[in-house]
C-alpha cells in the first residue's frame, strides 16, 4: 500500500478528491487560512487521530463546493472543511 | 448497615456509548440537574453493586482531551481534578471506549492516568466489535495500559456483570490503599499530545486486531445518506415524515385525551352545586390544563424522531450536509442539531448550542433558535389548522392541514436563515468562519430502553411545567375572566364585565391593525410565560363566554368567530410569536447578558407584528376578511 503512495509528491489533504487514499506525511498547520491558532487547529486534529502515517481515504464530499469533506483516517470517519484539512499534507 | 456513598465517574469520547452504559446502570433512577454557575447538564443516577456499596454515578459531557476547549469539556477536566465547584473527587474514574474505534479513547486514557484518580477501561460495544471480528487481548492490554480493563455490553442484560463485579474490587483496593496518587496533570503540549497518540497506537497495535474492512453496513447507508444530491433528499423526506406524523399519528390519542378531560369536566360540573367553586374546577382548572396536556402525544412523537436519529448516528450526517449551506447564512453546521432540537422546545436547543465553541456561532444561533417552531406553538397551529383548514387531499395523497403545518414550520426556517444573514452581514462583517470537525459514528441499531428513558425524562418536564407554571396561569385566568362578576340582571356574558376583558380592550387598539379582537389580545398576554397557555386562555375566555358547550368545541367556536384573515394572521404571528419567558430566561442565562435578550425580544416582537399585519391585510384584499 505504501510503495504505490511513496512515489506521489506530497500535497494537502484538503485538494484532494473524492476518492483520494494517502498516509499523512506531516501536519502543517501555518499552510491553513483556518480561524483557530495553529496550536489549536494542530492539537484538534491530532485528537480526531490525524497523526503522522494514518491512512486517509475521501469517503463523501459536500455539495457545496465539494465541502466539507468526509475522511477515513484509519479505522473512525471524521467531517472537515477542505480549510482545515489544508493543514494535513498526505502523500 | 447504611454503608458510605461512593462516587463513580463516567468519561469518554462522543459516541462511545458512554450514555447507553449510563443507562444499563442506573436505569431511571436518574436527575438531571446543572452544574452550578455554568449551563452544562449534570447527569447523576444511583445504583447498589452486588457486595452492596452505594454508588452515586455522574455522567461526564464526552471529550476527547482535557485541555478543555468548551464549558462542557472544562466541567469534565474540573471534575475529574477535584475542582469542579461544590462535586467530589470521584473515588473511580470509568473511561468508556467504543471496542470498534480504540484510538482516541485509549490516548483520552493515558492522559487521564496523570489525574492519579483510581482508573479503570471499560470496552462497551464489545459484541458489535467482535462481530465485525475485532480481537482484543484484554489482559494485554491492561497490562501495557497499567489500568483494570474490562469489556461490556450496555445494551444487554447482564452485559455489565463484570464492570460490576471490577467496580466492587477496584473500590475495595482503592479504600485500603493508603492515600491518592499524585495529581500530575498538566495540559500538554502538541509534541506530547503528538507522543501520546503514537503510543496509544502502539500499545493497540501490539493488543489488537482489527478487520481489514470497515462497518460495510455504515459505507453502504453513507453512500447514499452521504450522497451530495441523494443525502439531501434523503434528510428532506426525514422532516417530511416527521412533520406529518407529528400530525397525523397523535391524533387518535390526543382525542382520547380530549375526551377524558371533558369527561372529568362534565363529572365534576354534575357533581358540584351551581356556582364558583364548579366553575373554577371545570372551566379553569380542567379544561385549562386538559387543553395544554391533550398536546403531550405530539410532544412524545417530536422527541422520539430526534431520539431515534441521534442514537441512529445520523444527527452528525445532517450537520455534514447541512454545513455549508448553513455557511451561507452564516451559520455553523454544528447550530443543525441545536436548532433541530429547537423544533421541539428552544430551551434544550439554545443549550444544546454549546457544542459550537465559537462564541460569534453561538450567539448567532441562540438568537435565532426561538424562529424553529417549537412544540409548544403546535397547540396554537392545530387548533386554529383544525378549525379553518379543510382536511383536503392535494394530489390525491397529501393532506393539505398537513400541508399548511408543514408551510409553517418552513416559514419559520427561512427566516431563521435571513436573520442569520443579516446577522452575519450587518453586525460580524469580519466575521471568520469556525471550523468544522466532527467524528462521523457508524451507525447504530438505536436502543429502544435508552430512548424511552429519553421521552420519559422530557414527557415528565412537559408535565411537570404542565401541572406548575400552567396551572398557576390558568387559575390567573380564570380569576381575570371571572371578576369582577357581572351585576345583577346583566344581559352580556360574564366575561365582558371582567378585568380580562378591560386588559384586552386596552390593547386591542394596537392588535386591531393585525386583525386581532379582544379575545386573542387577552390570549396573547398569559402567551408570554408559555406559548401553549394562549390555546387555554382562549379556550376559558370563550367558554366562560359561552357556556359549557364552547368549551368542548373551541375549534367550532372559532370558525364561528374568527374571519379566515385574523386566523391566518394568528399563524402568522406565532410563526414568530414573542417567546415564553422561560426561552428568555434561558437566552440570558447563556449570552450572560440582559441586551441579547432584549434584542431577542424586540426583533421577534417587530416580524411577528409586521408578518401578522402584512397577512391579514393581504387575506382581506384577497376577500378572506
Amino acid at each position: 500500500m505504501s510503495e504505490i503512495c511513496d512515489t506521489r509528491p506530497p500535497q494537502p489533504l484538503g485538494l484532494a478528491r473524492r476518492g483520494y487514499t494517502g498516509t499523512i506525511q506531516h501536519l502543517a498547520a501555518g499552510g491553513a487560512s483556518s480561524s483557530l491558532s495553529d496550536i489549536e487547529l494542530e492539537s484538534r486534529l491530532i485528537e480526531l487521530g490525524f497523526v503522522e502515517g494514518a491512512r486517509v481515504e475521501i469517503l463523501h464530499e459536500g455539495i457545496v463546493g465539494r465541502d466539507p469533506i468526509a475522511v477515513r483516517v484509519d479505522n473512525i470517519t471524521v467531517a472537515v472543511r477542505r480549510r482545515e484539512a489544508m493543514a494535513v499534507i498526505v502523500a | 448497615m447504611e454503608s458510605p456513598l461512593l462516587h463513580l465517574a463516567l468519561v469518554g469520547t462522543p459516541n462511545s456509548g458512554k450514555t447507553s452504559l449510563f443507562n444499563a446502570l442506573t436505569g431511571s433512577r436518574q436527575k438531571v440537574a446543572n452544574y452550578p454557575g455554568v449551563t452544562v447538564e449534570r447527569k447523576e443516577g444511583a445504583f447498589v453493586t452486588p457486595q452492596g456499596r452505594q454508588i452515586s454515578l455522574v455522567d461526564l459531557p464526552g471529550t476527547y482531551s482535557l485541555r478543555g476547549r468548551s464549558p462542557d469539556e472544562e466541567i469534565t477536566r474540573d471534575f475529574v481534578l477535584g475542582r469542579a465547584t461544590g462535586e467530589v473527587l470521584p473515588d473511580l474514574v470509568l473511561c468508556v471506549a467504543d471496542s470498534t474505534n480504540l484510538r482516541l479513547t485509549i490516548r483520552l486514557l493515558l492522559e487521564l492516568k496523570s489525574t492519579g484518580r483510581p482508573l479503570a477501561l471499560v470496552l462497551n460495544m464489545f459484541d458489535i466489535a467482535k462481530r465485525r471480528g475485532v480481537t482484543v487481548d484484554v489482559a494485554g492490554l491492561s497490562q501495557a495500559l497499567g489500568v483494570p480493563v474490562v469489556t461490556s455490553i450496555a445494551v444487554r442484560k447482564g452485559g455489565t456483570d463484570d464492570l460490576l463485579r471490577l467496580t466492587d474490587q477496584l473500590l475495595a483496593q482503592a479504600a485500603d490503599a493508603a492515600g491518592d496518587r499524585a495529581n500530575t496533570w498538566r495540559p500538554l503540549t502538541v509534541p506530547e499530545l503528538r507522543a501520546t497518540q503514537r503510543e496509544a497506537d502502539r500499545i493497540i497495535a501490539a493488543t489488537v486486531s482489527l478487520p481489514e474492512r470497515p462497518d460495510t453496513w455504515t459505507a453502504r447507508i453513507d453512500s447514499v445518506a452521504l450522497h451530495p444530491v441523494g443525502g439531501l433528499l434523503v434528510l428532506l423526506v426525514i422532516l417530511f415524515v416527521m412533520f406529518q406524523a407529528v400530525f397525523a399519528w397523535a391524533q387518535p390519542l390526543m382525542q382520547v385525551l380530549s375526551a377524558s378531560f371533558d369527561a372529568l369536566g362534565q363529572l365534576v360540573h354534575d357533581q358540584l352545586p351551581e356556582g364558583l367553586l364548579q366553575s373554577f374546577l371545570q372551566n379553569g382548572v380542567i379544561s385549562g390544563v386538559g387543553s395544554v396536556i391533550v398536546f403531550l402525544p405530539q410532544i412524545i412523537i417530536i422527541f422520539l424522531f430526534i431520539l431515534l436519529l441521534e442514537d441512529f448516528g445520523y444527527m452528525a450526517r445532517a450537520a455534514f450536509l447541512m454545513d455549508r449551506i448553513m455557511g451561507g447564512a452564516g451559520l455553523h453546521g454544528r447550530a443543525f442539531i441545536p436548532l433541530l432540537s429547537s423544533f421541539a422546545c428552544a430551551i434544550p436547543g439554545i443549550m444544546a448550542t454549546r457544542v459550537i465553541d465559537n462564541r460569534r456561532d453561538r450567539l448567532t444561533t441562540i438568537l435565532i433558535a426561538p424562529l424553529m417552531t417549537c412544540s409548544a406553538r403546535i397547540p396554537v397551529y392545530t387548533l386554529i389548522i383544525s378549525a379553518f383548514i379543510p382536511p383536503t387531499k392535494v394530489w390525491g395523497l397529501i393532506n393539505l392541514q398537513g400541508l399548511v403545518m408543514f408551510g409553517l414550520y418552513a416559514a419559520g426556517i427561512v427566516s431563521a436563515l435571513a436573520v442569520s444573514f443579516l446577522i452575519k452581514f450587518f453586525m460580524m462583517r469580519d466575521y471568520q468562519p469556525a471550523p468544522f470537525m466532527l467524528e462521523l459514528p457508524d451507525y447504530k441499531m438505536p436502543r429502544l430502553r435508552g430512548i424511552a428513558i429519553g421521552i420519559y425524562t422530557r414527557a415528565k418536564m412537559f408535565l411537570q411545567r404542565a401541572g406548575t407554571t400552567i396551572f398557576a396561569m390558568m387559575v390567573l385566568i380564570w380569576f381575570l375572566a371571572s371578576f369582577p362578576q357581572p351585576p345583577e340582571g346583566a344581559t352580556e356574558p360574564a366575561i365582558n364585565y371582567s378585568l380580562a376583558a378591560m386588559i384586552g380592550q386596552a390593547i386591542a387598539p394596537l392588535l386591531t391593525p393585525v386583525g386581532f379582537n379582544w379575545q386573542i389580545a387577552v390570549a396573547l398576554v398569559p402567551g408570554m410565560a408559555a406559548r401553549e397557555v394562549a390555546v387555554a386562555a382562549l379556550g376559558t375566555v370563550y367558554a366562560i363566554e359561552g357556556g359549557k358547550e364552547a368549551a368542548e368545541q373551541i375549534g367550532q367556536v372559532l370558525a364561528s368567530k374568527w374571519s379566515l384573515a385574523t386566523a391566518l394572521a394568528l399563524l402568522a404571528w406565532y410563526i414568530f410569536a414573542p417567546q415564553c419567558a422561560s426561552t428568555l430566561a434561558v437566552i440570558r442565562r447563556e449570552t450572560g447578558s440582559w441586551r441579547w435578550m432584549a434584542v431577542t425580544f424586540f426583533y421577534m416582537f417587530a416580524l411577528a407584528y409586521a408578518a401578522a399585519f402584512a397577512t391579514y391585510h393581504i387575506a382581506v384584499a384577497m376577500g378572506a376578511g
